[in-house]
């Protein structure tokens, strides 16, 4: 559903992502996991049109998403800082939305909604939400439209337990659907239940792209926390760690 | 569009900074003709308002408007929407609101005292020079890096185009008195939209006799149909040019 090519992106002194690829497929949820400033958000961003890449080329559904923003209307996204207009009421972003995507009520998902109830402030302003609640109205939002893509920054960062819980209920009843749903976390016992595939990157480079059950064995730790614990113990490491981890692979394949 | 607009304008609307602002135009211009009995009198105060203080509340307005609206855009970014759509919709907003309260502010009272040749070129000149800064605003906005910058540039834009831009042509007309400038005058008012305004209204004024051989051959060309063609025309092109670039520069950005 997604690929990315050979993108390259620079702010400035920063080499912000290097030479990236990567497929994601239908019914995978993947999670992005890495240190602070590995260039996460800036790939999640280029998915969504918002950074544009120096070099390289992003295809959603086989069309490059370079000239049309059509594409967005697969993709539910919720930020890592939700930030909405300061005099907008909740219910007016609500319709705004529905207005802008032209959607039919029926065909809306409003299960985080009622969920979350949102109902019940729909006349407060956005300024005066705390940061959980903005986050509980970005969940809503990306989830609203149903769409087959769904790219979640930092989900459960600033949420209650019980609201926490809600939205990976949710997130479980959507990668049912067969959905394509990306997550960056650094809540690694939250992505446990959730993800089918780890992809880890680290200063702007991918490091690697593989399913959880790879990762488990490789690095025998069945809690991914204790697994990615274990690659993010030092640069060195981990690129010693992968090449052994492949040297061990081929080395399986010949024998 | 229009929907997005409709929203930039509610937005705008709840701020009440515009309402401030028709409310100080209304009483000016009312209290001008109050004050003067001769109503062309009143009509030169009127016009140096509406050449000095109309673009710098639209340069500064605007421009303080797009900082504010950041969220509003990050957020449509990640909706099926074209920039292009995007930028346009934020000016189409603006421009309406500012439009509106210079018409209420400024039209009613003109038309009440003044409702002749001179009170609508004033009421064009008006609208043509909201809209031009407008642009020339959001140029200066799209193109800055933080509102500090933004509104910094903005001021600077206004001091050349009200002030410093006299000073330059005023330079070049003394040093080269010896030469027929009168061709000259005429293109370096065209590259100014503040000059461009002044000379169309004056020329409507009695004052315009005042202006010399210069003003014969002004009221010559602006007082005729292809003069006012002109006008219209120069003003378009300094409303669609900066918003064009503005675009331009827009569509490659990254927020």
């Amino acid at each position: 559903m997604i690929r990315i090519e050979h993108i390259n992106k620079r702010f400035k002194k920063l080499q912000a992502l290097e030479d990236i690829n990567a497929e994601f497929h239908k019914g995978q949820v993947i999670s992005l996991i890495g240190p602070n400033g590995s260039g996460k958000t800036t790939l999640i961003k280029l998915i969504l049109g918002m950074v544009r890449p120096d070099t390289g080329k992003i295809l959603v559904d086989d069309k490059l998403i370079d000239n049309d923003p059509v594409y967005r209307q697969k993709i539910g996204y919720m930020p890592q800082i939700g930030r909405y207009p300061d005099n907008m009421k909740i219910g007016q972003l609500f319709k705004m939305l529905m207005q802008i995507r032209n959607k039919e009520e029926v065909s809306l998902d409003k299960a985080l909604i009622e969920q979350f109830e949102l109902e019940k402030i729909f006349e407060k302003p956005m300024r005066t939400l705390s940061g959980g609640t903005r986050q509980k109205v970005s969940a809503a939002i990306a989830f609203l439209f149903d769409p087959p893509i769904l790219i979640l920054d930092e989900p459960t960062a600033g949420l209650d337990p019980l609201a926490s819980e809600i939205l990976k209920e949710k997130i479980i009843t959507e990668k049912e659907k067969s959905k394509l749903i990306l997550i960056t976390s650094h809540i690694l016992s939250d992505l446990d239940d959730l993800t089918s595939h780890i992809m880890y990157m680290q200063e702007g480079k991918m490091l690697f792209l593989k399913e959880i059950e790879a990762l488990q064995e490789e690095t025998g730790e069945v809690r991914l926390g204790k697994a990615i614990a274990r690659i993010m113990k030092g640069e060195k490491l981990t690129s010693e760690w992968i090449d052994k981890m492949l040297q061990k692979k081929s080395d399986e394949r010949i024998i | 569009m229009i929907k997005l607009s409709k929203y930039v304008l509610y937005d705008i609307l709840r701020s009440r900074i515009i309402l401030a602002y028709t409310l100080f135009l209304f009483i000016v211009s009312l209290s001008m003709f109050q004050m003067e009995e001769n109503s062309s009198k009143a009509m030169l105060s009127l016009l140096n308002i509406v050449l000095i203080v109309l673009p710098l509340i639209s340069l500064v307005f605007t421009t303080i408007h797009y900082y504010n609206s950041y969220e509003f855009i990050e957020l449509m970014l990640s909706q099926p929407l074209s920039r292009t759509r995007i930028l346009l919709s934020e000016f189409v907003g603006v421009s309406i609101s500012l439009l509106s309260a210079f018409f209420i502010g400024a039209g009613v009272p003109v038309l009440l005292f003044a409702a002749n040749d001179t009170g609508f070129a004033l009421l064009f000149a008006g609208g043509a020079l909201t809209l031009v800064f407008t642009s020339i605003a959001f140029l200066a906005a799209v193109y800055a890096r933080d509102k500090a910058r933004g509104i910094g540039f903005a001021l600077l834009l206004w001091f050349y185009f009200a002030l410093i831009y006299d000073g330059l042509v005023l330079l070049i007309l003394f040093s080269f008195s010896d030469y027929p400038l009168e061709k000259l005058t005429l293109v370096l008012s065209a590259l100014n939209p503040i000059d461009l305004g002044r000379i169309f209204i004056m020329l409507r004024m009695d004052i315009g006799a005042l202006m010399g051989y210069t003003g014969a051959l002004y009221k010559d060309f602006f007082g005729s149909g292809s003069g006012i063609l002109f006008t219209v025309g120069i003003m378009m092109l300094w409303v669609v040019l900066p918003l064009w670039l503005a675009v331009r520069k827009f569509k490659r950005k990254d927020l």
